[in-house]
């Protein structure tokens, strides 16, 4: 008896061991925990059984600074996997890394139709003649939360309308007045009221098409119109009726909280304030100076794209195709941006969405995909390609934060940003020469 | 009159040195040698090309005004840090020493705080000083206290330093409580006889006697300041407000680690190398002497 059971146990290793050698394995390491890891690991079972030839294997490696040092680690000790998650800051190392990755495009071959995704989420991740150089895999926009009962309290009509800047500091005078504590605060500040400021309103974020064109870019982030922002944005600070609650998306606390009245945060916030808001709350779209321009552009994305690593064999080239093929699918899409609120990075999948009434049982979910669609991005709109840039947006941080205090005006600060800033572009043009 | 074994030959005591000097030249000769040949370059990240500066990158940074404020920043920072943790820890293991009942209680207890790895420290000290939500500055609000380390440089500062410095202090105490117990009981009941009060005691006698122990946590502790407490940096302040906390080993983190930028990486390290080194000089050399062993 316990021979046949000790056969019977061999037998089934070495069988699982055929069927693991007969798939060629495709090594994908990203950089999501919780509920995204979850639907992750989901996305990578439903491919593996949806066929039998290939077995992606996905790996959590630490956030996205960690993962991308340990794709570097791993390429540098020849070890690298095929797939590698890294966030849109990340974009142009992986780009001057020629000899380390492989296109997107490349690998998908001759059949591959670019067209079917959104050109203002793959723009970021394309080459200067328009080809996919990684696949948008987790996408998302800033938009403006509003919390409706914390504007009711303070007498001030929900329905407001709060399209422009020049309005919502209206409504920042009127909260302020009520005696609300904290009438607006905000995540990710350079992303959003530097970065996708001068996406919005059409005004360059750095030279050679905010790098698109060239390492030999320089920040201009200094430029009249967003001078005159952050300057208007200091003063409220000043004033108490914006409140800054640090570098990263610390101000969600509050805003979940019920504090806040006003919140500038991504559109992947969604899930978390649904869940925890105990109270009426509605997205917007983000707020664009009528001063500056007539009407808005297209603002830009953040999130993270799938890197093919230089170096595999030609099966799991073809096995990666498979899977990101997999992944552009409509029914998988479709799924990934209604459970994450992330956008869907294809035509098709948006539509789905809209077909199965998501949007319409969810209102305010599709502002971020209409913001990101309502017009054709601009050299100006498509995205950022910069060197050094988790490192630059650390001093514009540091620059904003002088601001905030009151230490700097908007002009002293945003000019030693560029300042500095160029000097880590420099390094950077001579690391990837 | 000393005793001294002495070797005949050279082989064998070679050999019996070999294990650590063979560790030291793994361990430390080689990526020392590393990270002072990649200073000269700036390579990519991902070892794809090297480009040759020479002191390019030590001319980059010196001339960076930031980087200059981090050694002023670094300074402030170590001296708090190391002045805070050993005074507290010698409070405590002054009072512990006194203790004839449950002292071996206290003792456990003191020790905890060195079982928290420093990143941890620094999350649990975020969230009761968060500026919002934490425990510390709302009992501040209520006394009228606006707190708010995510724009005060000074208060961004402070909380560093505790947080860097109560992990730290379980570590000394245990040192100090040692050190006070190997003082013998005889030397201070002569003193208390001839009518020395407990203050003029600690001065003239335990003092003196305890500063083998002190020196050699000094140097611990500023070797601790300097390199070992970018975690709780990171993760409390990430160096901001501004550049308030940005201190030389977190700069090296940052740069090498999240900028890619390996080449400036490296400089910075050979210049804590031997800022360190010259520190150290200086602490045997001058200090030591006032040491009584």
């Amino acid at each position: 008896m316990k021979h046949t059971i000790s056969i019977l146990a061999a037998a089934a290793v070495l069988g699982s061991a055929q069927a693991a050698t007969a798939a060629t394995e495709i090594e994908f390491w990203h950089a999501f925990t919780g509920r995204l890891g979850e639907l992750v690991a989901e996305q990578v079972e439903t491919f593996n059984a949806s066929q039998s030839d290939y077995t992606v294997v996905a790996t959590h490696k630490g956030n996205y600074s960690e993962t991308l040092n340990a794709g570097i680690a791993a390429f540098r000790a020849g070890e690298q996997p095929d797939i590698l998650m890294v966030f849109e800051v990340g974009t142009a190392t992986m780009m001057a890394a020629k000899g380390a990755i492989k296109p997107v495009y490349e690998v998908m071959g001759d059949g591959f139709d670019q067209s079917k995704y959104i050109g203002s989420v793959k723009g970021y991740y394309t080459s200067p003649d328009g080809n996919m150089l990684s696949l948008p895999f987790n996408s998302s926009t800033p938009v403006l939360w509003v919390n409706r009962d914390k504007l009711a309290e303070a007498g001030i009509d929900p329905d407001t309308d709060m399209s422009t800047w020049e309005q919502v500091g209206g409504v920042l005078d009127a909260l302020k007045e009520a005696g609300v504590s904290c009438p607006m605060t905000t995540a990710w500040q350079s992303w959003i009221h530097l970065e996708n400021f001068s996406a919005y309103h059409d005004v360059p974020f750095a030279t050679q098409s905010n790098g698109f064109d060239g390492t030999d870019t320089e920040l201009a982030l200094n430029g009249a119109a967003q001078v005159a922002h952050i300057s208007a944005m200091g003063q409220w600070a000043q004033d108490g009726k914006f409140i800054y609650a640090g570098r990263r998306n610390e101000g969600g606390a509050n805003f979940r909280a019920g504090e806040c009245a006003l919140f500038t945060e991504s559109s992947a916030g969604y899930a978390g304030i649904k869940a925890e808001a105990e109270f009426d709350f509605e997205v917007r779209p983000l707020p664009y100076w009528k001063a500056v321009a007539d009407e808005p552009q297209n603002t830009i994305i953040g999130g993270a794209s799938l890197w093919v690593m230089e170096g595999q064999s030609d099966e799991e080239y073809a096995g990666v195709a498979a899977f990101m093929d997999f992944l552009s699918s409509p029914e998988i899409q479709a799924k990934w941006h209604q459970d994450t609120g992330y956008l869907p990075i294809t035509t098709e999948a948006g539509e789905l969405t809209r077909e199965q009434g998501f949007y319409d049982a969810n209102p305010g979910t599709d502002i971020a995909v209409i913001q990101m669609t309502a017009k054709e991005p601009t050299a100006n709109s498509k995205g950022l390609r910069l060197g050094s840039f988790d490192q630059i947006r650390g001093i514009i941080d540091e620059e904003l934060e002088a601001v905030w205090a009151g230490d700097k005006d908007a002009q002293t600060a945003l000019d030693s940003a560029v300042e500095r800033g160029n000097a880590l572009l420099r390094r950077f043009e001579q690391a990837a020469r | 009159m000393e005793k001294r074994v002495t070797f005949k030959g050279i082989w064998l005591p070679l050999l019996l040195v070999l294990p650590q000097i063979l560790i030291t030249a793994v361990f430390f000769f080689y990526p020392a040698g590393q990270a002072i040949w990649q200073s000269l370059f700036i390579p990519d990240p991902f070892g794809l090309s090297m480009q040759w500066v020479g002191l390019g990158n030590f001319e980059y940074l010196l001339s960076d005004r930031y980087y200059r404020a981090s050694f002023v920043t670094t300074a402030i920072f170590s001296i708090l840090v190391t002045l805070v943790s050993m005074g507290v820890a010698l409070y405590l293991a002054v009072l512990a020493d006194r203790l004839i009942k449950g002292s071996g209680a206290y003792r456990t207890l003191l020790i905890w705080p060195y079982a928290v790895a420093p990143a941890v420290a620094g999350v649990l000290w975020l969230f009761m000083f968060n500026t919002r939500v934490g425990v510390v500055s709302w009992y501040l609000g209520q006394l009228g206290y606006d707190w708010n380390h995510v724009l005060n440089e000074g208060e961004a500062m402070g909380l560093v330093v505790v947080a860097s410095a109560w992990g730290r202090i379980s570590y000394n105490f245990l040192f100090f409580l040692a050190g006070l117990q190997a003082i013998p009981r005889s030397v201070i009941e002569a003193a208390a006889i001839d009518g020395a009060r407990f203050w003029t005691r600690f001065r003239t006698i335990v003092w003196p006697l305890l500063s083998p122990t002190t020196f050699f946590l000094l140097v611990v502790n500023i070797i601790y300041a300097f390199f070992e407490t970018f975690g709780v940096i990171h993760t409390i302040t990430s160096g901001g407000p501004q550049q308030a906390t940005t201190i030389l080993v977190y700069k090296v983190y940052s740069d090498g680690f999240v900028g890619q930028d390996l080449g400036s990486s490296a400089a910075q390290s050979v210049i804590l190398l031997v800022v360190v080194s010259i520190l150290t000089i200086i602490q045997f050399k001058y200090i030591e002497r006032r040491v009584h062993y």
